[in-house]
C-alpha cells in the first residue's frame, strides 16, 4: 500500500526470470522503482537481461518469484489489459499489421481496454508531423514502410494513447540516425507533455543513454544495478 | 448386368498388379519411391482385408459393447492421425486433437445416425461405423491443418501477437487474426469438396452404394446427409481444436506462452 503523496509508478519486489527450456537464471531477484518523472535509462551487454527486464515489467512474461506493482498495488489478472495501457511497451522491431498506418493506428481502438476513447487522426497527424513525417504518411501501407518508419509508426501509435509511462526496448538499435532521432524527439515531447511521466529506455549506446535519461542503471548477467555518479 | 458381382482373391491380385505401372515410373524417372510403393502396397492390402474381417465379425456379433468400443478406437486414431502433422507442436496438443475430433465427430454422427437416418438398434453398426468413420476422416483433415495453421500464424506472427498484447488487448483480442486464419485454412478442404461434389469426384460411399444395387437417386440422397455431416463435423472439430490450442498457448493473465511452442523433433516417417 502506498500513501496519497507517493510518487511511485512502477515496482519490482523480489521479481526474478528463468529460462523456460533450460531453467538458467536470466534476471536474479530484483527490487527496482520507478518514480514519476524519472527518465531512466538501462544498458548492458546484449543478453544480459535488459529485455527481459523490461517484459516482465510490461507483464508479458511469467515471473518465476516475486511480483510487479503499479503506483504501489499488486495487477489482479483482469486489470492487466488497463496496466498495459497505463504502461506501455515498444518492442525493438516493431510489428505492423496489414494495411495502412492509419489502419495501425486505428488498432487499439478496437480493443475492450480502449472503449472510452476514439481515434483521432490530428491528433495522429500532429505526431507523424513531430517525427518529421510528411502529410501522406498515414496513408501509407505498413508493408511500404522502411524499418525507421515503421518504428516511427509504432510509436505515434502508442503515443497517441498517451500512456504514463513508457517501456522502451532499444527501439532504435537498428534505425539510421536520423529515423534514431525523430524518435528520441518524440519521446522527448512526450515526457515533456506531463510532468509525472516516466519511462525507461534500455539502450546499448551509453551516448544515447546520456542524451535520453537522467537516471542511469546497468544489467550485467541478470543483476540490475544503479550507477552512483 | 444386374445383381453383384463378387470379387475373388485372384481378381484383387490382378488389379494390385498395377502397381507395378507406379514401380515402372519410379525407375524410368529415378524417383526412389520403389520400396515406399511397395510398403504402401502392402499396408492397403492388408489393412483393408484386416477391417474387412474385423466388420463382418462386428456386424454379425452385433453387440452395442463390441460397437462402441471399435469406433471409439478409429475415433482415438484419428486424433493421433491429425497430431502428427505440422513444424511444431505443444505439449498437450495430441489430447486437443483427440478431444475436439472426439467431441465433434460423435456430436454430429449421433444427430446423423438418430435424427436423419434413425437407425435401429441405436448401434446398428452397418450404418454407425462408416458414417463415423466418414465424418472422421473429414475431421481428421480439418483438425490437423487448424492446428498446424495456428501454430504457424502464432510463431511467425508473434511479434504482432506481442504487440496487440503490450497495447492492452485481452488474451482472446490478441489471439484473434491467427484463429480466424487457422479456423479458414481448416474449413476450407471441405468447403472445395462441396462445391465439386458430383462434377468432379463422385464420392466413394455413393460410388459404393450405386455399384451395390442400389438406386442412384437413393445413394445421391444419402451421400447428401453425408456431405453436411462431414461440413458441420469438421468444422465444429477445427473451430474446437483452434480454441484448445489457444487456450494452451495463452495464459489468463494475458500472456503468449511462446515457449511452449516447440519444434518437432525432425522423424523419418516410412510410407
Amino acid at each position: 500500500m502506498q500513501d496519497a503523496t507517493s510518487t511511485e509508478l512502477v515496482a519490482t519486489h523480489g521479481v526474478m526470470r528463468r529460462d523456460a527450456a533450460r531453467g538458467a537464471v536470466l534476471l536474479h531477484a530484483t527490487d527496482f522503482a520507478l518514480d514519476k518523472s524519472q527518465r531512466a535509462a538501462i544498458t548492458g551487454p546484449s543478453g544480459s537481461g535488459k529485455s527481459v527486464f523490461l517484459r516482465t515489467l510490461a507483464l508479458l512474461d511469467a515471473c518465476d518469484a516475486g511480483f510487479v506493482t503499479w503506483r504501489g498495488e499488486r495487477i489482479a489478472r483482469a486489470q492487466i489489459p488497463a496496466y498495459r495501457r497505463r504502461v506501455a511497451y515498444i518492442a525493438q522491431r516493431p510489428a505492423m499489421l496489414d494495411g495502412t498506418v492509419e489502419d495501425n493506428l486505428r488498432y487499439p481502438f478496437s480493443l475492450k481496454a480502449y472503449r472510452d476513447a476514439h481515434f483521432d487522426r490530428d491528433i495522429a497527424m500532429r505526431l507523424a508531423q513531430a517525427a518529421g513525417r510528411s502529410a501522406d504518411f498515414l496513408d501509407k501501407f505498413a508493408s511500404d514502410l522502411s524499418g525507421g518508419e515503421a518504428q516511427i509508426a509504432a510509436l505515434v501509435r502508442v503515443l497517441q494513447l498517451a500512456p504514463d509511462v513508457l517501456l522502451l526496448d532499444e527501439p532504435t538499435a537498428s534505425l539510421d540516425p536520423a529515423s534514431a532521432r525523430s524518435i528520441e524527439a518524440l519521446v522527448s515531447a512526450w515526457f515533456d507533455a506531463d510532468e509525472a511521466r516516466a519511462c525507461i529506455w534500455v539502450s546499448h549506446d551509453p551516448d544515447q543513454a546520456r542524451r535520453v535519461a537522467t537516471r542511469h542503471l546497468t544489467m550485467n548477467a541478470g543483476v540490475l544495478g544503479e550507477d552512483k555518479r | 448386368m444386374s445383381g453383384y458381382q463378387n470379387l475373388s482373391l485372384f481378381d484383387i491380385g490382378l488389379a494390385a498388379a498395377l502397381i507395378v505401372v507406379n514401380g515402372a515410373l519410379s525407375v524410368a524417372l529415378d524417383l526412389g519411391l520403389e520400396r515406399k510403393l511397395f510398403v504402401a502396397s502392402i499396408r492397403t492390402v492388408v489393412q483393408l482385408l484386416l477391417i474387412g474381417y474385423v466388420l463382418g465379425w462386428v456386424f454379425a456379433f452385433n453387440r452395442w459393447y463390441v460397437v462402441l468400443p471399435l469406433m471409439a478406437l478409429m475415433t482415438v486414431i484419428a486424433g493421433f492421425a491429425a497430431s502428427d502433422r505440422g513444424r511444431r507442436t505443444y505439449r498437450g496438443q495430441r489430447a486437443d486433437s483427440i478431444l475436439s475430433i472426439w467431441g465433434s465427430s460423435w456430436l454430429i454422427g449421433a444427430f446423423g445416425l438418430f435424427v436423419v437416418i434413425r437407425i435401429h438398434p441405436w448401434y446398428e453398426p452397418q450404418y454407425a461405423i462408416p458414417i463415423l468413420g466418414m465424418i472422421l476422416g473429414n475431421c481428421l483433415t480439418g483438425v490437423s491443418l487448424g492446428i498446424e495453421r495456428m501454430t504457424e500464424e502464432l510463431t511467425s506472427g508473434r511479434a504482432a501477437v506481442e504487440m496487440s498484447l503490450a497495447l492492452g488487448a485481452s488474451r482472446w483480442e490478441a489471439a484473434q487474426r491467427p484463429a480466424r486464419q487457422a479456423v479458414r485454412a481448416g474449413m476450407i478442404p471441405t468447403l472445395n469438396q462441396m462445391a465439386v461434389v458430383g462434377l468432379v469426384s463422385l464420392p466413394g460411399m455413393m460410388t459404393g452404394q450405386v455399384l451395390a444395387g442400389q438406386s442412384p437417386l437413393q445413394a445421391v440422397r444419402y451421400q447428401i446427409v453425408i456431405m453436411f455431416l462431414i461440413a458441420a463435423g469438421s468444422g465444429l472439430g477445427v473451430v474446437g481444436a483452434v480454441v484448445l490450442t489457444y487456450r494452451r498457448l495463452f495464459s489468463r493473465d494475458h500472456r503468449f506462452m511462446a515457449s511452449k511452442l516447440v519444434e518437432r523433433k525432425a522423424r523419418k516417417r516410412a510410407a
